[in-house]
Order: structure tokens, then sequence, then C-alpha cells
């Protein structure tokens, strides 16, 4: 009974890429590929994803243990909010963004008149645009293990004397480790393939804010064999990374 | 500044005037009595906001009669038309997608549109010409060289003979205008439609090399109509003085 529709979902996710990887133009894929731009976006995409990830760890994790072992009134609407940015729109995400960090923007003047300094169209501001889209994922997956994880093992710590910091350190954090590598992969997924929010807030320039999406999207106006290349490349960027990852580390959650 | 916002609103006013006496007698319009039906008009999407109108006031004109409109893209819909989508009337916003279409009555170029400098309102920015186009301190964006704008904006800077330092290089030019509203940047290159369209929010600045990028949008009926004198009633009612004053007075020049 539940075969067939199971194999048709997977037929349903499985057949555009292959029609991708059909069309791609492989006769000139190399030439498309080794141009300088294709690198340059590949280079931006990596790093951006990369640092919005990082930065998502930092502020998710504590949010997450917040979220599941703080004992603050209204948690479950705190917790609507933090996934608001899953269901927003992210050219929506993006023009919130600006109104609160652009250079007239409610945080963004202030930053702009007392240090002269702006996010809108920097890389800076590329990871702030990923990190807002991608930080649910994070703080949700955590968030989850935390839950599941037995608080027991943290109340037997600190009757041996161990501090708060130090439990949530050797205790906490590496029984809850297959949760936080699964978070932090499906955060920097989802960081890599971010169009919208980046487009919106950050702008598009080659080399400073134009990552692998946003190249794909504005080939797509010209020269649709280039976007089909740089879609590929992507493509087998992100099934590498996540391939070597869920062999390595996340083989505990199964 | 000034005198172009009560220039501007004195034409809008002028149009309104022309299009209510229009509208009052619908007997003097030569086509009314014969056109009826439903026509169906294809038209790019830069002109959604003066065909709506127009199309209204065409109906007000010729009662009895319907106009139906789809707006999109000028190459998305040259493509629907020769895929034997059932269209009237399509207005483009490029001659390049009007020759796209193959079977149709002779274009007729009815209005062209030209780039305006875009700042926010009161230019922080102090942008006094294309010249701070160059200027690393200000904030600029321009559309990407792929899409029209961008394409148009390539032609000004090298008849300017100026290299141009972007921060941004947006997809489609009202991503650009937005980043202006919002006073992201302190200007970018738009239409003037678009200046004028979000007049509230910014400012525009006329510059002599806009004449070097005019992009020219023709009109035409198509030969497969299903209605072919609404068709013709519909083109012939843009082309009149009523139509040409509503498109004045939205920013769009006379050809």
């Amino acid at each position: 009974m539940l075969l067939l529709p199971a194999l048709l979902g997977l037929a349903f996710l499985l057949i555009p890429l292959i029609g991708l990887l059909a069309k791609a133009p492989w006769s000139t894929l190399p030439s498309k590929l080794f141009s300088a731009d294709v690198w340059t976006a590949l280079r931006l995409s990596l790093v951006c994803a990369t640092a919005a990830t990082a930065l998502c760890l930092l502020l998710g994790i504590p949010l997450a243990w917040l979220l599941a072992r703080g004992e603050l009134p209204g948690r479950g609407l705190i917790r609507a909010l933090v996934t608001v940015p899953l269901v927003l729109p992210p050219v929506v995400g993006g023009v919130a963004l600006l109104l609160v960090l652009g250079r007239r923007g409610l945080i963004g003047e202030h930053l702009d008149t007392w240090f002269g300094f702006s996010l809108p169209f920097t890389t800076a501001g590329v990871i702030v645009a990923e990190a807002f889209v991608a930080m649910p994922f994070l703080v949700i997956s955590v968030e989850g293990a935390l839950r599941a994880a037995d608080p027991r093992y943290e109340e037997a710590a600190a009757t041996l004397g161990a501090g708060r910091w130090l439990t949530f350190r050797r205790v906490t954090l590496p029984s809850i480790a297959p949760g936080v590598v699964a978070g932090t992969v499906l955060c920097w997924a989802r960081a890599l393939g971010e169009f919208g929010a980046t487009i919106t807030f950050a702008g598009n320039f080659p080399g400073r804010t134009t990552t692998m999406p946003l190249a794909v999207y504005l080939a797509l106006e010209t020269d649709p064999d280039v976007a089909v290349v740089l879609s590929v490349v992507l493509l087998l960027v992100s099934v590498v990374v996540l391939a070597s990852l869920r062999e390595r580390w996340i083989s505990g959650l199964r | 500044m000034f005198r172009r916002t009560a220039l501007a609103a004195l034409t809008t006013v002028a149009a309104l005037t022309l299009v209510s006496c229009g509208a009052d007698k619908p007997a003097a319009s030569s086509p009314s009595s014969s056109v009826s039906g439903t026509v169906t008009v294809f038209a790019a999407a830069s002109l959604t906001g003066t065909f709506t109108q127009l199309g209204k006031d065409f109906e007000a004109a010729n009662p009895g009669v319907k106009v139906v409109f789809n707006f999109a893209g000028s190459s998305a819909l040259a493509t629907q038309i020769n895929q034997g989508a059932p269209a009237d009337v399509f207005a483009s916003a490029a001659p390049k997608n009007m020759d796209q279409v193959t079977d149709k009555g002779t274009p007729t170029t009815f209005v062209q549109n030209t780039l305006e400098i875009a700042v926010p309102k009161g230019n922080p920015g102090k942008i006094a010409g294309l010249k701070d186009f160059t200027d690393k301190n200000k904030k600029i964006a321009l559309c990407a060289a792929q899409v029209p704008c961008g394409a148009a904006a390539d032609k000004v800077f090298k008849a300017a003979g100026l290299t141009p330092q972007p921060d941004s290089l947006e997809q489609d030019v009202k991503a650009a205008l937005t980043k202006v509203s919002l006073g992201e940047v302190d200007a970018a290159l738009v239409y003037k439609t678009d200046v004028l369209a979000a007049k509230e929010k910014v400012d525009g600045i006329e510059f002599p090399e806009a004449d070097k990028a005019i992009n020219e949008y023709p009109i035409a009926t198509l030969s497969k109509a299903p209605n072919a004198t609404g068709a013709k009633a519909f083109v012939d009612y843009i082309l009149s003085d009523k139509g040409k004053a509503v498109l004045s007075a939205a920013g769009f020049g006379q050809p």
C-alpha cells in the first residue's frame, strides 16, 4: 500500500535532478566550468555558507538549550517565533533585514553614523542573510536532540560538583552530538542554496555578493546552458559534502 | 525637482481631463458602433498601470466591450502567442520580442522609455549626474547586464565615456528601484516610468546621455485574432490622443 506512493515521491524528487544532468551541455562543459566567474561564485558560496553556519552554531546552540532546558515563560511562543524564518518567503526576510540592518534601518542607521559601516552589498551581508534563513534548521534539530537526551546525566554531573558550563561542555554536548551535526549539515545546505534573502539584502556583485544561486538566476536570462552548468556544479558540491559527512558523522543517527 | 513634479502633476490633470471627456462622449469615438465582445491584449509588464487605465477608458467609450489583459515579460508573451495563445493585440517592451511573433499586422511604435537617475527623496547622496556613478564612495545600484535595463545602462555609460562603480547589479529594474526607495543606495539607473510610479519615495534626475539608449515599444494586431475588429479598435485607441495623454502622464515618451 505504501510502496507505490513512496516510489512516486522518490521519482518526483529525483527526476528533475536527472533532467538537469541529462540537459547539461556535457561537450562544452569544461570550457564553461573553468571560467573564472564560476570559481569566484563557488568559492564565495562555500565561504559564506560555512561562515553563516559557524555563526548559527555560536548563537543557535545556546538558543536551542534555552528553549529545551530554560525555565522561561511563553516558551511555546518563542519556539514558534524562532521558526518564522522557515516559513517566511526569503525575499521578505531580505526586506526585513534591510529595514533593520540597512543603511536607513532601525539598527543599521546607527552602525552607519557611528562606525561608518553598513552591511548591505558586502560579503558580511551575505553571511547575515544566509544565517537568518538557515539558523532555524539548526535550532530545531539541536532542541530536538536536547529534549530527547536524558537530563539525569546532567543532574548527576551537577551532584558531583560540576558547574553549569562544565556540565554543558562535557556531558550535554557530547550526548547531543549527532543532533548538532545533523542540524549543522541542514543549516549549511540551506545557506549554500540561499537566494531570495541574499539578493534582496546583500545585492549582487561578482566576487563580493554573487553566490552560486545568484549567478544561476542571472545566467538564466541570457545563457541557460551556463545556468545548467552552474547548477550541476552546486549539486555535485552539496552531494559530495553531504555524503562524506553522512558516512563519517551522521551514522550515529541511525 | 519641483518644476518636474509640478509638470508631471499638470500632465496628469490634463490626461484625466482628456480621458473624462472621452468617457462622457462615447459616441464621439468612431469605431464604437462596430466593436463588440472581448478584446484580449497581451502587454509588457511595464505597461500594467497605464494599460489597465486605458482598458477601462476603452470599455467606457465602447459599451458592451470587455478588455482582458495578460501582463508579463515581453519574451514570455511572444512565446505564448507563437504557441497559439488566443490574443488579439500584442504590445511589447522591445522590438526584438515583437519580431519573434510571426503572424501579425504591421507593428507601430507607440511609446518609448528612457533611463533616468533615481535617487532617494531629498537626494541624500548629493548626486548631480551620471559622473557620480564613478565615485567609489557613493552607493550605486545598476541592473545586471543580462536584463534589458542593464544593457541600456551599459550603452549610456559607453556613450558618456564613464566606467561606473556599482555596489550591486540588480536582477531587474524593480529591484534596483526598491534599493533606492529604501535608501540603501544613493542612486540607481531605472526607467523614467519607474521613477514616476514611485514618486512618493524617489526623485528623478535626467541626463543628456539617456538619448543613447531609447527603449521602443511596438504594438500590433495579431493575424489569428479571435476579435479582429476589437483588436484594431484597441490599437487605434492606444494610438489616439487620449491614449497618448495617459501614457505620457506615466512618463512614457512619444516616438
